[in-house]
């Protein structure tokens, strides 16, 4: 246990530190120094109790997404519909929170629930094409992205427009705002709020749901190996459906962070992404919920510094997403990294048994 | 006699493991020399290092007194090596002419001269007598036929040094014993033949010499006129080995399956099972023998729910079974013990402890208002690894992936057999699994008999399903041939009926 838990985080460290290195090359070929680069770039994340405040406000969004896309993934599913899971959890979210008149915390609640229902749905319709047409997951998650982005389009226009631009929702009233006073005063006037509490949370529940429960069990067996768990009498097609709607209900969750806590209304024309960043997070993170958490967290420092550092050195913003991205393909092709590591430490042991036996031989001469 | 191969202190390493680890022998001109060892102990990678699949990573390989290097499989045919796998190789639209001569087609012009290849072949054929009509298609013609155009293969490139990698894996005793007449024909002609196999009675059948491997090591080369089964079984296993099981006679009681006119339907809806009804009783061990691939497949996969048949009933305990969900059915008695334990026994990946209570993790005893308890599953999973002598590094906790094939299907064994079914349902229960192993689910298998279970096994070993059956049952072609009691039968018998010739024609 102790063994494989290091070789996943050599893996995910190993990620970061080539894309960190790759970051430094394009700096260095672009004619900037990567020291003072970096410098910036995470001085820019966490240089005051402010910014510092803005990376996690960041992070928690990609908390979100990132557990969706690794607890599809511990059930075997890739759940590409982020995104569009987020769209509909936020355009419920906002819909509840400008039309319900309800004391905040009831109205907060209400949102919360309404962001689980419309990620859901959104997750647990691609799980049961699935099950039932044969449908890839990668498919149709993709195809309920653009469902959602053109339901969004049509929605907030029509019925929770803005009173000047009609791209865009109203602000949310305050009541329905995860941003709080004492927490925002905390981090001088950052967008960190509320979600950040709740997605931690999520990272708890997610976990224990995964190692303690009967349905973390089974998921985890039908992602694991859905043959031998359908001869062992689990209905493995119930449990893809519902594993799908409580990612596409992560996500959603993401929708309700971010449109009524980061943001303040939900725009139209935008698939977030933060959907996609969430397969980051996850790879990264190699699906294990409190990993998600460390790598969201990474992610909100470079996200939330890339600017500083474009003010101060002048290296575009765009270094930041190439390095996000090399670590993306690093974390990705993982499995190679972990085969170095396997057969280094084969050879290592293999070299000590040789040794062993020659010893042994020469004793007994 | 000279010697026309000499391998020596040949090495060969994968990532992780020593496939050869320094292996010498020879080849005696006109010998059939058995590679004896148990699977996985690297006869296959040698062998393919002297075909020229694999690069040697140490060692030397002389061909008739010549230091050669065998870089690809088209040297080793220029070499006159030429080697049967354990897996054909023929495209199964093309005639055998066309099989036979893919890659060195004779011209006449620009045209492909089939009429002259087979015409060759034909003679071929003939002077060794393997009765291979030139002409037939791949897709037509029998297993055992489609192993003897492999043969053809060898023999139309002039090949003199040929190797068999387990030929009589996918044969019937029938089909073994013809093959046996030709290769002594091969040899009488002045080829000579590196056969390997695990099957000890083959070599005492036809082998003159045998070299035992076990974990990629070198054990020894004895002639076979002065080894016995028993001391070739100590070779390859590294320790003395008991032959058969004891069965005591029981009284078969009520029956705990019944089956009715079942029919059932496979990939691509092509009917595998076409009208089968037997039953098994409790206290009786029934063998269900046949080729690989005659339904064996299908009617199992129907009898544990993981396949709907389109036809026909299923009994368990006099209770209507063939519309229960797999769960249902594990609830009404029945357990199971698959071939492919990788696939359908295990969860690699789960821990050994996550692993036994795959099917009653739902279960009071496991479960409260829909969390794990811990402690009971360890200690259960602790007392079945004892009970059942799972020998893990690491205990309980340890990947089921890390443990030994034997040891995962003790594993698997303990499960199915402490859930105190009513009906077991075998297959291949010891595919893969060391001699000690093989032992040992035997034994257990027997003990289910004993206590009162009813047991189906399913398996290709005829050697098995003589061993432990109290009835055999013979499906061939999806159709049950016949079922027979095991000291009313012989393996010829037997042999004959898998072939689907019915009994009374046998006889
Ligand atoms: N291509 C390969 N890559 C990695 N390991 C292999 C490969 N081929 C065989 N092995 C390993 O080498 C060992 C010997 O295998 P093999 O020669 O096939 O055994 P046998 O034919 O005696 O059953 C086994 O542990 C097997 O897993
Ligand atoms: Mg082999």
């Amino acid at each position: 246990m102790k063994l494989r838990l290091s070789k996943t985080s050599a893996v995910s460290l190993g990620a970061i530190g080539l894309g960190l290195f790759a970051g430094a090359l394009l700096m260095a070929v672009t004619g900037s120094n990567p020291l003072a680069g970096f410098w910036h770039l995470f001085r820019g994340g966490l240089m005051n109790i402010e910014r510092f405040g803005n990376s996690l406000a960041s992070s928690t969004t990609l908390i979100f997404t990132g557990l969706s896309v690794a607890f599809a993934f511990k059930t075997g599913l890739f759940n590409i519909g982020a995104s569009g899971q987020m769209l509909m959890g936020g355009l419920l979210a906002s819909a509840v929170g400008l039309y319900v008149p309800l004391a905040r915390p009831l109205l907060l609640l209400a949102m919360f629930l309404a962001a689980s229902v419309g990620g859901g749905a959104w997750g647990a319709l691609p799980g049961w094409l699935k099950v039932k047409f044969n449908v890839h997951e990668v498919v149709s998650t993709i195809m309920m992205n653009w469902i959602a982005f053109w339901t969004v389009s049509y929605v907030v226009p029509r019925y929770l427009r803005d009173v000047f631009l009609e791209t865009q929702s109203r602000r949310i009233p305050a009541a329905a705002s995860l941003r709080t006073e004492w927490l925002t005063e905390l981090f001088r006037g950052s967008y960190i709020n509320l979600g950040l509490v709740l997605a931690i949370a999520a990272v708890a529940v997610v976990a224990f749901l995964l190692e303690r429960t009967v349905l973390g069990y089974e998921l985890k067996a039908v992602g694991h190996n859905k043959h031998a768990a359908q001869a062992a009498g689990i209905d493995i097609n119930r449990r893809m459906v519902a594993s799908m709607a409580i990612a596409g209900a992560l996500a959603g969750l993401g929708g309700f962070v971010f449109y009524a806590g980061y943001s303040v209304n939900i725009q139209i024309g935008v698939l977030p992404a933060q959907g996609f960043d969430g397969i980051a997070v996850a790879l990264l993170a190699a699906s294990s919920p409190w990993g998600v958490w460390a790598a969201a967290t990474f992610f909100g420092i470079l996200h939330t510094g890339k600017g500083f550092m474009t003010a101060m050195t002048g290296i575009p913003p765009t270094i930041a997403d190439a390095i996000i991205a090399t670590i993306i393909y690093f974390a990705a092709t993982g499995v190679l990294i972990e085969n170095v590591w396997d057969r280094y430490s084969k050879r290592h042991e293999q070299r000590a048994a040789r040794r062993r036996r020659v010893d042994l031989e020469q004793g007994v001469k | 006699m000279g010697v026309v191969v000499e391998m020596d202190n040949i090495r060969k390493e994968f990532p992780g493991v020593v496939a050869c680890d320094n292996i010498s022998l020879e080849l005696r001109q006109g010998e059939i020399h058995a590679i004896l060892g148990e699977n996985g102990a690297g006869k296959s990678t040698l062998m393919s290092v002297l075909f020229g699949l694999y690069q040697p990573d140490s060692g030397s390989i002389r061909v008739r007194g010549r230091e050669v290097h065998i870089a690809n499989p088209n040297a080793a045919n220029r070499l006159g090596i030429g080697m049967v796998h354990q897996h054909f190789k023929l495209v199964s639209c093309f005639t055998v002419t066309e099989n036979i001569i893919l890659g060195l087609e004779p011209t006449r012009g620009m045209f492909i001269d089939t009429k002259l290849a087979a015409e060759q072949i034909k003679q071929l054929s003939d002077r060794y007598g393997l009765k291979v009509d030139p002409h037939a298609l791949i897709a037509d013609i029998s297993v055992g036929m489609q192993q003897r155009v492999e043969i053809l293969k060898m023999l139309y490139r002039n090949a003199d040094i040929l190797i068999f990698d387990e030929p009589t894996a996918v044969l019937t005793p029938q089909e073994v014993h013809e093959l046996t007449k030709i290769m002594a024909n091969l040899t009488a002609e002045g080829k000579s033949i590196f056969l390997i196999t695990h099957k000890l009675r083959e070599i005492k059948a036809i082998a003159q010499r045998c070299t035992v491997i076990r974990r990629g090591q070198w054990v020894g080369t004895v002639a076979v006129a002065d080894a016995s089964e028993e001391t070739l079984a100590a070779m390859m296993v590294g320790r003395a080995v008991s032959f058969g099981v004891k069965k005591a006679q029981t009284k078969p009681g009520e029956k705990v399956l019944e089956i009715e006119n079942l029919h059932v339907r496979g990939r691509g809806g092509v009917a595998r099972v076409k009208g089968i009804s037997f039953s098994v009783k409790r206290g009786e061990i029934l063998g269900l023998a046949g080729v690989d691939g005659n339904g064996q497949k299908e009617l199992v996969e129907t009898l544990v729910g993981l396949r709907r048949a389109d036809e026909g009933r299923i009994l368990i305990n006099n209770k209507e079974a063939g519309g229960l969900s797999v769960r249902e059915r594990i609830a009404a008695g029945l357990a199971f013990i698959p071939d492919d334990r990788h696939k359908y026994g295990l969860i690699l990946d789960f821990s050994l402890e996550e692993n036994m209570i795959l099917k009653s993790y739902h279960k009071q005893r496991f479960a409260t208002q829909g969390l794990l308890n811990f402690t009971a599953i360890r200690a259960y999973a602790q007392k079945v690894i004892s009970d059942f002598d799972v020998r893990s590094g690491r205990g309980a906790g340890a990947l089921a992936r890390t443990l030994s094939g034997g040891n995962q299907q003790k594993a698997i064994l303990g499960r199915e057999i402490d859930a105190d079914p009513d009906l077991l349902i075998a297959v291949q229960p010891t595919r893969g699994l060391d001699v000690g192993a093989i032992e040992y689910v035997h034994r257990r298998l027997v003990e289910q008999r004993d206590s009162g279970k009813a047991v189906l096994l399913v398996s290709l070993e005829l050697d098995e399903i003589f061993a432990l059956s109290d009835r055999i049952a013979v499906i061939s072609n999806g159709e049950l041939v016949g079922i027979v009691n095991t000291d009313e039968t012989d393996e010829n018998e037997i042999g004959l009926m898998m072939t689907g010739l019915r009994r009374e024609a046998v006889r």
